[in-house]
């Protein structure tokens, strides 16, 4: 028997538990060139907003062990340009197409989640943990009552399944997903990045221009496992896991600590073909201990 | 395109910098002045690092770089027969235009542009600036392609003491040049640029960005460019790294 890798998610179908993570992966043109984007359960898009922005000053990375910090600041051509030239191409491939949203108050982000809904993206992704921006982003997922309020306006006018991008960098994560469930969310997805810094020691002024950026990569695994597991334990909405997941193994953690699907980021800077290695551990994983679908997986680790 | 490719050889060509070479048909073949290559220099370092296309020959694939950190350590201490996961060639290149060019390198950025030497159409002239005679790279490889070599110092070690400044300007009133191409530290990329445009010598810039991705879709390696009144933030990787030097705002 050959595992089943699809996955129903807040009422989606994906191919598979692999998702692109926002902010990685562009609108997925760059990536088509290494595979067929058909192969990927679905994509995050770049984060978006209402009008374009050109995002913060160069240098945006930083290395870190086992990691890299980034402080792109959003840099996108804006919603409507994405529905007239990105969401065509995207729709061209086999997979679900998931538009990550960032406002600056919560009546931006309702309207860019009408707008996107009756585009006929598949989902929504609010992006309340953006490190990087002065105004929104984090500002508003670092309180559960701004997570509670940009949820429920963006639940009033999105036509679609509606899942809230959690940061890591509160005291308890759990907080913020019951916000968002309470206000009918249908989903979460975790973690957004952590945020960093790195100084250089010869200039004694910070890597990034914007002096502080998002810690994402391997590095950030272990803490993006325990935030799904405490997750899973305090909503009944599904997760997308994401977080320095880097391999098939990795992936199989997420989906035991608690996720139903399971982003890859950085991943696809070290191999621009992570997600589908990604994609075939978790079948390889499956096949070898006789799991028949990736839903038995989730949220089964054994306790000590 | 990413593969695995084997070393032929590395050799120093000045302190702390090499010149390693590829067997790397499918790089080879494919391969334009200006674009380079994104190696993936160990386990431990989730980056890949980028390296300018420095020379192609037959089958063989070589970049030329300097030892900076981690990686290119990592990269320095290769032996003939290590395999090296390398993805490319990536990005925008020089366009390879009509008659005689001019290129200008300072430093490590003298390296690509023997590639660009190589391939060009017309005669091709260069001028290349070092801090001292020690950090002086690839001299006689330019002087076998290229009509007339002007090297300047900075301590006057070898060649004429200075920047590549006071040879440009003499060259731009001597010569016509149907483009200037250069690489190299901003500043320098930056006073080519405009004794180009002052001249009206259309000028090609090969610009350098601390990358993510290399392949355009994680947006952090960005300079802001301007056309038609339009002011963007281009993609070093994948826009670049050569720009039109008109493009890139100063």
């Amino acid at each position: 028997m050959s595992a089943d890798t699809r996955v129903v998610f807040a009422g989606v179908t994906f191919n598979n538990p692999v998702v692109a993570a926002s902010g990685t992966f562009g609108f997925g043109r760059e990536y088509s060139e290494y595979y067929d984007l058909s192969e990927l359960g679905g994509i995050c898009t770049k984060g978006l907003t209402l009008a374009p922005r050109l995002g913060n000053p160069p240098p945006r990375i930083a290395e870190t062990p086992m990691g890299m910090l980034n402080s792109v600041g959003l840099q996108n051509p804006g919603v409507e340009e994405f529905i007239r030239y990105e969401l065509p191409f995207m729709r061209r491939f086999d997979t679900r197409v998931i538009a990550n949203i960032a406002g600056e108050s919560a009546a931006e982000y309702a309207a860019m989640a009408e707008r996107l809904s009756d585009a006929g993206v598949d989902m929504i992704e609010v992006n309340v943990s953006c490190p990087n921006v002065k105004n929104g982003g984090l500002q508003f997922g670092v309180s559960a009552a701004a997570v509670a309020e940009v949820t429920r306006e963006v639940r009033r006018r999105a036509n679609v399944p509606v899942m809230v991008k959690l940061s890591p960098n509160v005291t308890d994560i759990t907080e913020m997903a019951r916000a968002a469930e309470s206000e009918g969310a249908d989903a979460v997805s975790l973690i957004n990045t952590l945020l960093g810094m790195r100084i250089d020691i010869k200039t004694r002024r910070p890597v990034l221009a914007n002096n502080t950026g998002g810690l994402s990569g391997a590095a950030v695994l272990p803490v993006a496992l325990r935030m799904i597991w405490q997750t899973r334990q305090a909503v009944r909405i599904p997760i997308l896991g994401m977080g320095g997941i880097t391999t098939g193994a990795d992936a199989v953690e997420a989906l035991l600590a608690g996720a139903s699907l399971v982003g890859v980021g950085t991943a696809s800077f070290s191999y621009p073909e992570a997600a589908l290695s990604i994609r075939d551990g978790i079948a390889e994983y499956m096949n070898q201990n006789k799991i028949g679908s990736v839903s038995e997986l989730t949220g089964s680790v054994i306790l000590n | 395109m990413r593969s695995i490719f084997t070393v032929t050889d590395i050799r120093p060509l000045a302190s702390g910098v090499f010149a390693i070479t590829f067997d790397a048909p499918e790089l080879a073949r494919a391969a334009t002045p200006g674009q380079f290559v994104h190696i993936k220099c160990g386990h431990s370092r989730p980056l890949r690092r980028p390296f300018g296309i420095c020379d192609v020959r037959g089958d063989m694939l070589t970049v030329a770089f300097e030892v900076r950190g981690d990686g290119t350590r990592w990269l320095a201490v290769s032996e003939p027969g290590r395999r090296v996961d390398i993805n490319g060639p990536l990005g925008h290149g020089f366009s390879n235009p009509d008659g005689d060019i001019l290129l200008v390198g300072g430093g490590l950025g003298a390296a690509p542009l023997l590639f660009a030497a190589r391939r060009a159409r017309g005669r091709v002239s260069a001028i290349l600036g070092f801090r001292s005679d020690a950090n002086a790279i690839l001299r006689e490889e330019f002087d076998s392609v290229c009509e007339d070599v002007f090297v300047a110092t900075e301590d006057g070690s070898s060649g004429l003491r200075g920047t590549v400044v006071p040879p440009l300007e003499e060259l731009m009133k001597t010569k016509r040049f149907s483009a200037v191409l250069a690489c190299g530290p901003r500043p320098m990329l930056r006073a080519v640029a405009d004794i180009s445009e002052s001249a009206g010598v259309k000028c090609e810039i090969s610009l350098e960005e601390r990358m993510g991705c290399g392949v355009g879709a994680c947006l952090v390696c960005v300079c802001e460019t301007q056309s038609d009144d339009v002011t963007k933030m281009s993609r070093v990787c994948r826009d670049g790294p050569v720009f039109d030097s008109r493009e890139v705002v100063r």
